[in-house]
């Protein structure tokens, strides 16, 4: 085993008690690196990266690195949301999300690869290529975090930054194997974010285990005055919810009938045994329907899309529209049209009234369970080139998230099936209601802890 | 003339900066007109750089409350703010935040001496960069981009170019009034848009024709005047012709007194406006708008209302003594003194307002008060009259007229003593040394 394969918890008790030196860490991540060159998993690397880290022991991430998803703005190194209009962007400012990272002693080892603008399940997008999936380089990493969440499972990096819209943490956290938490909307401050999705865009973590998502979102989470739909209430310390008694925990198991889910839901349904017997009461619940939320979530993200893209417009930063590639102009276009006058009644508008629809449904639903549960994605990773010629790919991949990220609510990926043939993971999805973090670490951090599918606890 | 078989349908939009200490939106100083350098008041904010993010000002949005309410607005209790996308350079993220549906204020009004003018709404929004011009290219400067700027937007009350005027002049001394904003035309700090059509007299009232002409970007009061003017012109010459004028958008040149064609507007533009993702709405309280509406200052015609009936001022006086805050507090302090000294009102504003007393608005009324005194009292006594007197104490005190001749002028102020003792009066003491050094030096 290399020191780069350790988690982040592993890492700091070992450079805590000393028996971990910071340079060996490096060593070993380097070389790493250099190995797995041909995954395209990050666009630009740090060059100071482990100086920086000998200069922060003494803080709560001692130096440890920390992948970065390239659109967080960050000072230093260019950040390009991985699509060719950005491309040599260097800002002159810091997302508040990477500002505390490397306050509290997280060091950016590199800018992670992405679906360009976020646009998309697969990271295929991307104007720097694709990454590869490290479980199976045949496979897609999923997206649109795909570099972050291969960055984890190939420990490239000790944790992630990620960001969701739908499902952009926590789908390719499931087909790379790892964590993927997605706060609450709100709970983590957008402020340097390349905007794709106003109204759903969530940074999160992606991370080896539970514990090691707590331990990140605990240095980014909390208010900002620099994001007016930030959350405005102190974030807890999340590492509190880890360890906890799940007794008599109502948990709800949605989206167990619907269609081209039967494989990743009966497995399931046999991995949520380990719950029940810690105690938890699981319970079939009746969710709408998810295909309607595909809609919602299309029409309001696109519009949004259309609007949030219109700054780049060959004025600045260097290149012009014609740098955008063909999802984005999709999406610019679809977006544009269904705010236009005399189709925003039918699109726009009918999107927000059904997105409330779902919101009442979770409140329905919260009444009764405490944690609601299905699969993260309805199958496993697809094959390299499965996205080309196919608009909704990622609108169906992320058809089980998009009802919960409209409505802003946390949740939670975890490991819960390995195929052995081709050595890709199932994950499932544990959502909460909003602020309620608490619930699915819990719930998550019990279910890791007792099977076998996280395959850093059960190397 | 043919426009006397027609009647003007006008109605105004005026943008107004508001003069808040920071944007609308960041945190930057707003002081475009004042910044030693372009784009120096900048952040990635108002630059519309990406993962930028906007604050709404709160302070502004209580000041367009506060307009709202000087001009007897209803006021939203739930309000928030708009994207409205367009492409243009001055707007650095392809959309002006604005307000769509749901602006903070609606339906108030505003009287003129030409009656009652209805006002739609008032918004709030951010204003844009502004395009320098050069030769070949044009620069951008964005110490403009997201300052607070508010539209009032008048229904089509206005009958003609001289009300325009008047409600216009009027919307800013109210801004002004309220400290709210410096409305400096000439620096585009305030700016006049008239909607401009015309219809036949014989029409019914609320008859709206079938075209609208907007001219844009006026920058003074005089001129949006003559446009108007001309445009009735304009405009009736066609009608009369049996035409339409264009639907279209014209600039007024000061030069020649003509409007011109800028941009014809065959179909409305679609902005495509939608609620901002990145503000929450904004809700009030009924008790936030009354603290709101006890922070407002007394207006123009209240004022000059209230001075009128007080004093017994004829109400065109008492009107001009409040067109600015400071020159009503000012009269209204030397009325409040007056009074206390039996001065009667419309004398003593009349001695100021003809310059028979020279003031200025720093002035201690106080003193004013007393030299209006001192000018009154050598009035009530002719000049000749003094003359007289003087002339009896200069006979009455020969040794202390031969001591001054012989160089010793400390004697001029036992003279003067003198002098006033014998008229007796409350005189203007300058005006008897004068008319004493007159005679011994004769």
């Amino acid at each position: 085993m290399t020191l780069n394969q350790l988690t982040l918890q592993e890492a700091l008790a070992g450079l805590k008690a000393g028996s971990l030196d910071i340079s060996d860490l490096y060593r070993d991540l380097n070389d790493a690196i250099e190995k797995q060159k041909s995954y395209n998993i990050y666009l630009q690397l740090n060059p100071q990266a482990e100086a920086e880290a000998k200069q922060l022991q003494d803080r709560q991430l001692k130096g440890l690195p920390i992948a970065v998803k390239d659109n967080f703005c960050s000072k230093k190194l260019a950040t390009t949301a991985a699509s060719k209009v950005l491309e040599n962007f260097i800002p002159q400012y810091e997302s508040t999300v990477t500002e505390r990272l490397q306050k509290a002693g997280g060091v950016i080892i590199g800018k992670s690869n992405l679906d360009a603008w976020a646009h998309g399940s697969s990271t295929e997008t991307s104007d720097f290529g694709p990454s590869l999936n490290p479980r199976n380089p045949d496979y897609l990493p999923g997206g649109s975090s795909g570099g972050s969440a291969a960055a984890v499972a190939a420990d490239l990096c000790l944790a992630a930054i990620g960001s969701e819209t739908a499902g952009s943490i926590r789908q390719p956290a499931a087909w790379c194997g790892t964590v993927g938490l997605k706060p609450s909307y709100g709970r983590v401050s957008r402020f340097g974010v390349v905007a794709m999705a106003s109204s759903t865009d969530s940074p999160g973590v992606l991370s080896k285990t539970v514990e090691d998502a707590c331990l990140v979102l605990n240095t980014i989470a909390g208010p900002d005055a620099r994001d007016a739909t930030c959350n405005q209430e102190p974030a807890p310390d999340f590492t509190k919810f880890l360890d906890q008694d799940i007794r008599g925990l109502k948990i709800g198991l949605i989206y167990h009938d619907v269609q081209g889910v039967e494989e990743a839901n009966e497995k399931l349904a046999q991995e949520l045994a380990i719950l029940s017997q810690l105690g938890a009461k699981i319970e079939k619940a009746q969710a709408l329907d998810p295909h309607n939320a595909i809609g919602v979530y299309t029409v309001v993200q696109r519009a949004e899309v259309s609007s949030n893209l219109a700054r780049y417009d060959g004025i600045r930063y260097g290149q012009d529209r014609s740098y955008f590639g063909d999802e984005a102009k999709r999406r610019i276009m679809l977006g544009t049209y269904t705010l236009s006058k005399g189709y925003a009644d039918q699109y726009y508008n009918l999107a927000q009234k059904v997105r409330t629809q779902y919101l009442n449904d979770f409140t329905q639903l919260f009444k009764k369970y405490d944690v609601l549960v299905s699969p993260t994605s309805p199958g496993f990773a697809k094959k390299i080139g499965a996205s080309a010629n196919s608009a909704m790919f990622g609108e169906l991949e992320d058809m089980l998230l998009e009802a919960s990220s409209v409505s802003g609510l946390p949740g939670i990926n975890v490991p819960y099936y390995r195929d052995p043939q081709t050595n890709l993971f199932f994950g499932a999805n544990f959502v909460a209601p909003m602020w309620r973090e608490d619930l699915v670490i819990k719930v998550a951090d019990a279910f890791e802890k007792n099977s076998k599918w996280n395959t850093w606890r059960n190397r | 003339m043919s426009e006397n078989n027609y009647q003007l349908v006008c109605g105004l939009e005026i943008h107004a900066e508001l003069k808040t200490a920071s944007k609308m939106f960041c945190a930057c100083k707003n002081d475009p007109f004042n910044a030693e350098k372009p784009n120096i008041h900048t952040c990635p904010v108002c630059l519309g750089m990406p993962g930028g993010l906007p604050l709404a000002n709160r302070k502004a949005i209580d000041w367009t409350i506060k307009i709202g309410l000087a001009l007897n607005c209803q006021i939203n209790l739930f309000s928030k703010f708009d994207r409205k996308n367009y492409f243009y350079p001055d707007l650095p993220k392809g959309y002006q935040i604005s307000q769509y549906d749901i602006p903070f204020c609606h339906d108030g009004y505003l009287d003129t001496s030409q009656g009652r003018v209805k006002i739609q709404r008032i918004h709030l929004e951010e204003d844009t960069a502004k395009l320098i011009h050069q030769k070949d290219h044009t620069l951008i400067d964005f110490n403009r981009s997201g300052v607070p700027l508010v539209e009032i937007v008048s229904d089509i009350d206005i009958k003609n170019a001289q009300q325009a005027k008047e409600y216009a002049q009027k919307i800013r001394q109210i801004l002004r009034y309220l400290d709210v904003a410096d409305c400096d035309m000439e620096r585009g700090g305030m700016r006049l848009e008239a909607n401009i059509s015309l219809k036949k007299s014989s029409d019914p009232t609320d008859f709206i024709p079938n075209y609208k002409v907007e001219c844009k970007n006026i920058n003074s009061f005089r001129f949006m005047e003559l446009a108007i003017n001309y445009e009735m012109e304009r405009q009736a010459q066609l009608l009369e012709k049996s035409e339409t004028p264009t639907q279209e958008t014209r600039g007024f040149n000061p030069q020649s007194g003509k409007t011109f064609s800028q941009r014809a507007k065959e179909e409305a533009q679609d902005y495509r406006y939608f609620p901002d993702p990145d503000l929450p709405p904004i809700e009030f309280s009924p008790a936030d708008i009354e603290r709101i509406k006890n922070e407002l200052v007394e207006l123009p015609d209240h004022y000059a209302l209230r001075l009128s009936q007080e004093y017994q001022l004829d109400l065109n006086l008492s009107t001009r003594l409040v067109s600015s805050s400071a020159e009503a507090h000012f009269f209204e302090n030397i009325l409040i003194l007056a009074k206390k000294e039996n001065i009667e009102a419309e004398k003593i504003i009349n001695a100021l307002l003809n310059k028979k007393i020279d003031y200025q608005l720093s002035d201690d009324p106080q003193l004013l008060i007393k030299r209006y005194q001192q000018l009154n009292s050598v009035e009530d006594m002719s000049l000749e009259t003094i003359a007289n007197f003087v002339t009896e104490v200069l006979k009455e005190n020969l040794d202390a007229v031969a001591k001054y001749r012989a160089g010793k002028s400390e004697v001029l102020a036992f003279l003067i003593g003198q002098s006033m003792k014998k008229i007796a009066k409350k005189v203007d003491v300058n005006q008897v040394k004068k008319i004493l050094l007159a005679q011994l030096n004769s």
